[in-house]
């Protein structure tokens, strides 16, 4: 079935396609349109799905040729391995819970219909980078992932928040992505290296590189740096350290964007990058140490920083980015499995604590946790999915988040005990954070007005979550890890293992109960404790400077050169060579329009001047 | 048409004598209806000389348009603009009109150069002439230049247009 | 004079003419002659295109001379029409007083 991938792909842009074209105006018919459009790629990816748990199956690679001249032969290629297909179930079936839950939550806005044909649009990007069956082809869907990220994060452009939180999601890409640009290229050349023609085929590309490396013509160093380079795409869109400053930023889009941007799409992409070009970092240790270190300090850092945050969505957008780090750590480490499995249960609960904030948010008009409370009665399904997500993402047993967290600590257990300890810790921290937003805003009392009169959402909105539901209890059980592992030599493989599992559930545990003391039961620290807490939640609040020192290196570095640049323009460029051919130019004219006599005989006598030269030339 | 007779030189003495003096007319009258009507001269020696070359369809375009059309235009607009004799402004700058008459000097002696060298060739009057019917040449122009003929059509509805737009007062 | 008439002998005549209109337009003042003299020039073109045609036994060279007489025709009509429109403006026509084409 070699059609599957491309109609996985393109119904989502067919969908967008139809909406701009005829449905501007009416919000059910887009609504309809891109559901529609998703649903047939979801049913089409779990048709290949079933075809691919066939013991004989083969992964389905199909490309078109689009460049072909001498020395650049470059493709459309599509390719439908284990990895993809999980992935393309992923973005599907995640999507298509938040495309309905849109309708709920977006019912009001009057820009509907442009909603849902973003929101397609970024579906059918997304899917573009999943199915990729090369560089090409996957940085063109990578780019589009940026582009559409930035019109959905900016929908309300209204607003000068939004849209300044879309700049800034779309600018920080677009840095992280010329790295990874030059790492494309870098890898280009490298596979000509031996005389043969060039490719970004992922599966040509392994095989050269590995046969590259076995010969030894290829410098280590040079590895490393492309792998490193290649890893700078990863920050952007994954929101590593340094680069995560746009992700609590995109908070101000929609939520179900939010939900989208965080669970199955797009941070998603960097993680997902990493595998698809494993065969890469695998050969490259250096360049492996270097993923694993920063996927770890960015899983503490952010995890520390959601700890002070009051914004539901923040706390939630930190959470993301520590999980990342928890993802892109595991493969730095080699799990590849383990990377992407958690990737995949990451989706689902993340996309319901999203939706599930959402619809706190719909009903009570407040992002602010303190102005929440009391919500357990009010908002029934909301709190209790709500719930069962946050016990996923701490890593209780046996939702789905236990089994995936615990597959990456015990291979940080046995290949880096120090990034073993930061990913025990940073699970105790996430268990506090997420017990806190939980204590705080579905337990207790109504600490706003609103609170007190909230409301079940629809079902329109409800439905989408108890379904997410779902996939987050029983993901750790449908034999995931088996299914990635079919297949893939590469990578680290580690048993279950109980000691690493009853430790970090003991932490995390330990967490939940500390939040719940805290925030649910008003236990109190002494107040030499709570001094120091105070000076230590100074730097969380400020998140670390780290926009500061951006804004910093903006104004006196960027500014300073842009400055130097702008005089070397206006008198170089412009004084120069502009104005200075426009002054040549006229200089001559003024010359030369002496000629201009104006005289009909005049002109009639000099063209006879010249044919009487011409003549007596020629006749010589 | 049978074999072609050779221009008696009589008659293209004769011709020739009526064209250059027509044509000297033309740069030297006073009045701007000899000067019309001087060219009428020459151009009803070339017809002439053209039906002694066997070119008889060009020779009776020569007398329809030429002499016919656009000479009867040239007499029309001199006798609308009722201009005064050229007299009046002829006494123009002294290096135009040796410029001129140097530029002629130095054609004519450059052509008659290129004529002979050329002309004076033997055998150059030896094949075997083609008679310029009406026939002959209609079917020419219908066929091999078609294209060149519908662009001269479309040249010259051009041409209408604009001397309607520039010299109507008023569209 | 009983010599036989050539080639030359008409070439000759054909640069003649075209050398006397080129004087003419080089030296009349009066726009209409001006136009009058550029007919000499298209006629003695025409006169050597007759000539070759009947020298190298070919019809072409009388098709040309058709077609420079259309041209001949359109560039009359206008170039009237332009002179009429110029003694309408100018109140006369004398070519040295249009410095309208200078800078």
């Amino acid at each position: 079935m070699v059609a599957a991938p491309w109609i996985i792909l393109f119904a989502p842009a067919l969908a967008c396609a139809a909406i701009v074209l005829f449905a501007r105006n009416s919000k059910p018919l887009s609504a309809t349109l891109a559901i529609g459009g998703l649903a047939v790629s979801f049913s089409f990816a779990v048709y290949a799905l079933l075809q691919s748990l066939h013991p004989l199956a083969e992964t389905i690679e199909s490309s078109v040729s689009w460049v072909n001249l001498p020395g650049l032969a470059l493709e459309f290629g599509l390719l439908l391995d284990h990895p993809s297909i999980l992935m393309s179930l992923v973005v599907t079936g995640v999507g298509l819970m938040i495309f309905i839950y849109s309708v709920g939550y977006m019912g009001e806005e009057r820009g509907l219909p442009r909603y849902f044909a973003f929101l397609s649009l970024f579906a059918f990007s997304m899917l573009g980078i999943v199915l990729a069956n090369n560089f090409v082809t996957l940085f063109i869907f990578w780019e589009l992932v940026g582009a559409s990220s930035y019109l959905l994060i900016g929908f309300w452009y209204e607003r000068p928040k939004a849209a300044d939180a879309g700049k800034k999601a779309f600018l920080v890409n677009r840095i992280a992505d010329f790295g990874f640009l030059i790492g494309i290229l870098m890898l280009w050349n490298l596979s000509g290296l031996e005389g043969q023609s060039r490719t970004l085929n992922f599966a040509e590309l392994a095989e050269r590189l590995q046969a590259l490396v076995a010969h030894g013509t290829l410098s280590p160093q040079l590895l490393t740096a492309v792998g490193l380079l290649v890893f700078c795409g990863v920050l952007g869109k994954s929101a590593q350290f340094p680069l995560h400053v746009w992700l609590p930023d995109a908070m101000e889009g929609p939520t179900p964007v939010s939900a989208l941007i965080h669970a199955a799409t797009m941070v998603a992409a960097g993680v997902y990058l990493i595998a698809r070009t494993f065969f890469l970092f695998w050969q490259t240790p250096e360049a492996m140490a270097w993923v694993a270190a920063i996927g770890g300090f960015t899983a503490l850092f952010a995890a520390s920083l959601a700890l002070v945050e009051d914004d539901i969505k923040r706390v939630l957008a930190y959470s993301t980015l520590s999980q990342l780090g928890y993802m892109v750590m595991a493969l730095g480490l080699g799990g590849y499995v383990a990377g992407i499995y958690h990737l995949t249960t990451h989706a689902f609960f993340k996309a319901l604590l999203f939706l599930g904030a959402g619809s706190v948010i719909h009903a009570l008009h407040t992002n602010n946790i303190w102005e929440m409370g009391g919500l357990l009665k009010k908002m029934p399904v909301t709190s209790i999915t709500f719930l069962i997500a946050t016990l996923a993402l701490c890593g209780i047993f046996p939702l789905s988040g236990f089994w995936s967290k615990d597959e990456i600590l015990a291979v940080a257990f046995f290949r880096n005990p120090l990034l073993w300890v930061v990913g025990t810790a940073t699970a105790g921290l996430t268990a506090f954070y997420m017990g806190r937003v939980f204590c705080v805003a579905f337990l207790g009392s109504a600490r706003a007005h609103s609170a007190g009169h909230a409301h079940e959402s629809p079902p329109v909105m409800s439905v989408p979550l108890m379904l997410l539901t779902v996939p987050t209890m029983v993901a750790g059980f449908i034999g995931i890890p088996h299914y990635l592992h079919h297949g893939q030599e590469a990578g680290v493989h580690v048993p279950f293992n109980a000691i690493v599992a009853g430790i970090s559930t003991l932490v995390a545990m330990a967490g939940l109960s500390l939040a719940y003391a805290v925030y649910g039961r008003g236990y109190q620290p002494g107040i030499q404790v709570q001094r120091v807490l105070a000076l230590a939640a100074v730097p969380l609040s400020r998140k670390f400077w780290v926009d500061e020192v951006y804004g910093w290196i903006n104004r006196n570095i960027q500014q300073r050169f842009a400055d130097l640049l702008s005089l070397f323009e206006r008198y170089i460029i412009i004084g120069l060579y502009v104005n200075g051919v426009a002054k040549i130019t006229g200089f001559t004219g003024s010359v030369l329009r002496l000629a201009q006599t104006g005289k009909v005989q005049g002109y009639a006598a000099t063209l006879l001047a010249g044919l009487s030269l011409l003549l007596y030339l020629s006749l010589r | 048409m049978t074999a072609f007779q050779m221009v008696h030189p009589l008659l293209f003495y004769t011709l020739s004598g009526l064209m250059v003096v027509g044509a000297l007319g033309v740069i030297f009258a006073r009045v701007p209806i000899y000067a019309v009507l001087s060219l009428v001269i020459t151009l009803f020696g070339m017809s002439a000389l053209f039906v002694a070359l066997g070119a008889y369809f060009v020779a009776a375009i020569q007398v329809l348009v030429y002499a016919g059309a656009v000479l009867v235009l040239f007499l029309f607009v001199v006798m609308l603009l009722d201009m005064a004799p050229e007299a009046l402004f002829r006494a123009r700058s002294r290096i135009m009109m040796v410029a001129g008459i140097a530029f002629g000097g130095i054609f004519l002696w450059q052509l008659v150069h290129v004529t002979v060298v050329i002309g004076g060739r033997p055998g150059l009057f030896t094949k075997q002439p083609v008679a310029g019917t009406t026939a002959a040449v209609g079917k020419l122009l219908f066929t091999t230049y078609a294209l060149p003929f519908e662009a001269a059509s479309m040249l010259l509805l051009v041409g209408i247009i604009g001397a309607i737009v520039l010299a109507k007062k008023k569209l | 004079m009983t010599a036989p008439i050539t080639l030359s002998h008409l070439l000759a005549l054909s640069g003649l003419l075209f050398s006397i209109g080129l004087v003419g337009v080089m030296t009349r003042r009066n726009i209409l002659l001006i136009l009058l003299s550029l007919e000499i020039l298209l006629s003695s073109a025409n006169l050597a295109f007759v000539a070759f045609s009947r020298s190298l036994g070919d019809l072409s060279g009388q098709i040309m001379v058709f077609f420079v007489m259309v041209v001949a025709a359109a560039e009359v009509t206008v170039g009237l029409a332009i002179a009429l429109l110029i003694s309408r403006k100018a109140g006369n026509l004398n070519a040295d007083e249009l410095r309208n084409l200078k800078w």
